[in-house]
């Protein structure tokens, strides 16, 4: 029997002066996964984006929870976002979404 | 009990205030609780006391530190003398093999730092972890290249740090995972730093260590050491007066 995936969820800051669309945001995110990790590694990973504010830098994205450590790695190694400055920090991980949102309002 | 996190490498540039304190600033913000800064050996105590104030207001602990670049170990040895008891953390960029070697068994000596774009130059090996272990100097990991190279350069940074890393291991010396960077905006959160480590195969507890325990023991025992009220290892000044 197939062993049900469980995911993380990560509520993460954009650190920069500058905005960014979700594309220019993801694009960064996948860049840093197959630089370090590879094709292979990044199919893994499992990621998708769930919440993405643009004015307030803020995005909410899940990932499998095997991989959680790759993707903290894979944030961490994020220099630029779209050709411009930028970082982005973890601010809550969660195993629910519902728990993730709980958590940041506190 | 909370974990004390601490960055023992900013590098910010001190003539300009405004992005030291913004450094400080984003450092509390990030979690740390203990910073250092990489200070000239001829900095005055004012400025110290300055960045200590700053820091004061950002509610983090700051440690002085000075990292010495020199030729020949005479040269250490000297550097050391002047400036042991003015610097709580001393660090040794590694440029030389005699260097390294005297850095490594000096007990002056709190930090082995190597330079990262010169791979032949990275003397970090079983003889140097040897006589870092006996001294108690740590090895210094510094991410700022580690997140800023890319290609073939990152590629062989991250197989010497593995290499230097599983030496390191082997011998017992402290690894201190600092950050090292002068712009705020590569400043990472402990457990961000933490993660990197990953990539030279430093385990999950090894790499908080790196950035919470090791360094926080460093300052702990020289700012011990640099207090009035210290006499030897384990011997202090309790009172003083005519009833002792």
């Amino acid at each position: 029997m197939l062993k049900r995936v469980r995911r993380r969820y990560l509520a993460l800051e954009i650190d920069s002066d500058e905005v960014f669309s979700s594309k220019e945001f993801m694009d960064a995110f996948w860049g840093a996964v197959l630089k370090l990790y590879g094709e292979y590694g990044a199919s893994w990973i499992g990621l998708s984006l769930i919440d993405y504010d643009m004015e307030k830098r803020f995005a909410v994205i899940r990932t499998a929870h095997t991989t959680l450590g790759m993707v903290r790695t894979a944030l961490a190694s994020i220099t630029r976002i779209g050709n411009k400055p930028a970082a982005i920090h973890i601010s809550t991980v969660s195993g629910t979404i519902k728990a993730l949102y709980k958590k940041i309002k506190q | 009990m909370k974990k004390v996190h601490a960055d023992l490498h900013l590098c910010p540039d001190l003539k300009d205030s405004e992005q030291v304190a913004c450094m400080i600033r984003k450092a509390s913000e990030l979690g740390y609780h203990l910073i250092a800064m990489s200070l000239p050996p001829n900095f005055s105590y004012e400025k110290i006391r300055w960045l200590q104030n700053l820091c004061k207001e950002a509610n983090v602990d700051f440690a002085s530190r000075v990292d010495l670049k020199l030729q020949t170990s005479r040269e250490l040895i000297s550097s050391l003398r002047k400036l042991r008891r003015r610097f709580e953390i001393i660090a040794v960029m590694c440029e030389s093999k005699y260097v390294a070697r005297q850095a490594a068994k000096d007990r002056r000596v709190d930090l082995l730092n190597f330079p990262f774009l010169d791979f032949r130059r990275r003397f970090f090996d079983g003889a140097e972890a040897e006589l870092a272990s006996r001294a108690l100097a740590s090895f210094e990991i510094d991410v700022k290249q580690l997140i800023t190279l890319e290609g073939i350069a990152r590629i062989r940074l991250l197989s010497n740090l593995r290499r230097e890393a599983a030496i390191a291991k082997e011998y017992h010396v402290p690894i201190v995972i600092s950050s090292g960077v002068s712009n705020e905006l590569l400043m990472r959160k402990p457990r961000e730093l933490a993660a990197l480590a990953s990539l030279f195969d430093l385990n999950e507890a090894s790499a908080i260590e790196a950035v919470s325990e090791n360094p926080v023991t460093i300052v702990k025992r020289n700012k011990e050491k640099l207090s009035p009220r210290f006499v030897a290892p384990g011997v202090r000044i309790i009172r003083k007066g005519k009833d002792c």
